[in-house]
């Protein structure tokens, strides 16, 4: 683990990756400590400043200091991507499965699967949330639903390829348990693709719980995330352009080096694809 | 290839069927009566039953989504609860600046993703390959409706080039209505040039290892006919097909776009019918982009025997 980790960061990139998205992570994590000022307090006298000593980004419409925001904001943003994410693999992980391992579900599962990814990601989500109805839940609720087809795929795919190889045939003859031929020999080889796309979906779901924000349709507006800061600034974009530009510049920050970071483990642990990508 | 076409036919149709007893369930399964909404607070219970079986609300659910089958073969999606009107004349209305934005864009995509892409593979691990690529993946870090926002910011607001939104007067000519497109079409085409430029990277640096490329080296040719030429040709499968999903993804993913900069696109009819709960046009909306994007898909299958002459079904 440690060697993998030292190869890993090898590349300066992927170093500067993790250390910057673990910063973000720290400072979402101990806002209450960082952040000079509370997030909801408003200061009429102080609306749309700009950056300065006392306010390091700014303040908002309501006078609200912008950093506070962005570090408390932080941490609904993460935590609903985090938990899509989690909820994704889960589901993904086990349909891609059960479609893989067990030929007579996989035509119908796919074709589920299909029929789901027929539709772009972030209309399929409009439409959940809309049936789940707006709330911090519902959203990860939506953009599980929406991420999980994406996993689901690729572990089918890896699965087709595990499951001829000898070990697994072996494992067959020996009259091992097929729930255990998969928890034991299946899902470890699946480990690096599952983890590759984890990264991934984090990002996509940063990004997806932003749009779902903006767009009135997600979180409720008074609960700050990066995606309800951008959707509450727009109005005043032209007076102070800062209450637009952080929060957006703490997901592209967030996203880019979640994408980064994917990018350097599927290099690593499949150094197959170095040729291609 | 008759044979691999009817196949083909059959499993878009499958995953059409899927789709739709996919969107009849969820709008169902939804929270909240879009007649109680339709009729406000003073509706009496008399009013909604009368309604509802106007609608065909009061009916079992099977019943209703057989119905609705039978009128979809007839080619009928039904009529909007809000707009008064039937759904397909409403997206028809909608079509047109969703479809010159998606055009655009992809456009916009493909000028900068191809070029980009082919010299990153050819200049591969040099200073220029690692700026394409981390150019890629920082375009698909951008939230779509920040970009729009910031270059509304600049280009609108600030230095007045470009109108802020919207789509012009109804009676506004082609000119016109491409100046109101100019900068959620450019929005679009850099982030999603992304896709593009990794694939058209990955799929050139297949190629440049074959055996056809190094002959077309050994016989002399320069560096760059060999790219063009030997190398571009043969990578084009999978560049057209990325090319192909994106203007299909396009059609409903710019739903964002159209937002910010208020485009009376498909996207927003669909956001505002999710907000009325207007089941009528959300069905019949992902069904029609759902299907848009199946004939897509099969369209770029077709076009790989025109492209590849060594694909044949």
């Amino acid at each position: 683990m440690g060697l993998l980790l030292r190869k890993l960061f090898r590349r300066r990139i992927v170093l500067l990756a993790a250390l910057v998205l673990l910063t973000v992570v720290l400072i979402a994590m101990a806002a209450q400590w960082v952040t000079p000022y509370d997030p909801n307090d408003t200061a009429v006298l102080e609306r749309l400043n700009a950056p300065s000593a006392s306010h390091y980004l700014g303040t908002d419409e309501l006078g609200r200091d912008l950093f506070s925001r962005i570090a408390f904001g932080g941490r609904y943003s993460l935590a609903i991507a985090a938990l899509t994410a989690f909820g994704a693999i889960l589901g993904g992980t086990l349909l891609g499965l059960v479609a893989g391992f067990f030929r007579r579900l996989d035509a119908p599962l796919m074709r589920i699967v299909d029929a789901m990814m027929s539709l772009p990601d972030i209309l399929l989500a409009i439409a959940l949330v809309a049936i789940l109805g707006p709330s911090l839940l519902n959203v990860v609720l939506a953009l599980v639903l929406v991420y999980t087809p994406r996993v689901a795929r690729v572990v089918r795919a890896s699965t087709l390829v595990v499951r001829e190889l000898l070990f697994v045939e072996a494992a067959r003859a020996l009259g091992i348990a097929t729930w255990r031929i998969l928890w034991r020999h299946i899902l470890p080889n699946l480990l690096s693709p599952i983890l590759v796309q984890a990264s991934f979906i984090f990002a996509y779901a940063i990004l997806a719980e932003a749009a779902l924000s903006f767009l009135g349709v997600g979180v409720p507006p008074e609960i700050p995330t990066w995606g309800t800061m951008v959707a509450g600034g727009q109005q005043y974009a032209h007076q102070s352009l800062g209450v637009v530009l952080y929060p957006g510049l703490a997901i592209i920050l967030t996203a880019l080096s979640l994408q980064v970071l994917g990018d350097g483990v599927r290099d690593l642990l499949d150094p197959r694809l170095k040729k291609s990508m | 290839m008759l044979r691999y076409l009817a196949s083909r036919l059959a499993g878009m149709l499958l995953v059409l069927a899927i789709v739709a007893v996919l969107v009849f369930v969820l709008t169902r399964a939804a929270s909240g009566d879009p007649i109680s909404v339709l009729l406000g607070d003073q509706a009496t219970a008399a009013d909604i039953a009368r309604v509802q079986v106007q609608y065909g609300l009061d009916r079992p659910l099977p019943v209703q989504f057989l119905y609705w089958l039978k009128e979809l073969a007839q080619g009928n999606l039904g009529d909007s609860i809000f707009l008064q009107r039937p759904v397909l004349q409403a997206l028809a209305e909608r079509a047109e600046p969703t479809t010159l934005l998606s055009l655009l864009a992809v456009a916009i995509a493909t000028v900068i993703g191809v070029p980009c892409g082919i010299v990153g593979a050819v200049f591969r691990g040099r200073v220029i390959d690692q700026v394409f690529t981390s150019l890629a993946m920082l375009g698909a870090s951008i939230p779509s409706f920040w970009l729009g926002l910031v270059l509304m910011q600049l280009f609108a607001v600030s230095l007045g080039w470009f109108p802020v939104s919207g789509y012009g007067d109804p009676g506004a000519t082609l000119a016109e209505r491409l100046h109101y497109l100019v900068l959620p079409a450019t929005v679009l085409g850099l982030l999603n040039s992304a896709l593009i430029i990794r694939f058209t990277r990955a799929s050139m640096l297949d190629v440049l290892g074959e055996d056809y490329v190094r002959t077309a080296r050994a016989k002399g040719l320069g560096e760059w006919p060999v790219v063009l030429k030997h190398a571009l040709r043969n990578a084009l499968v999978p560049i057209v097909t990325v090319i192909g999903l994106t203007v299909a993804l396009m059609i409903g993913g710019a739903v964002v776009t159209e937002t910010v900069f208020g485009l009376p696109g498909v996207g927003s009819l669909v956001v505002n019918a999710v907000l009325r709960r207007d089941y009528p046009v959300i069905q019949g909306a992902l069904l029609v982009i759902a299907a848009i994007y199946v004939v897509i898909n099969f369209l770029v299958d077709l076009l790989y025997m025109a492209v590849d002459p060594r694909v044949k079904y």
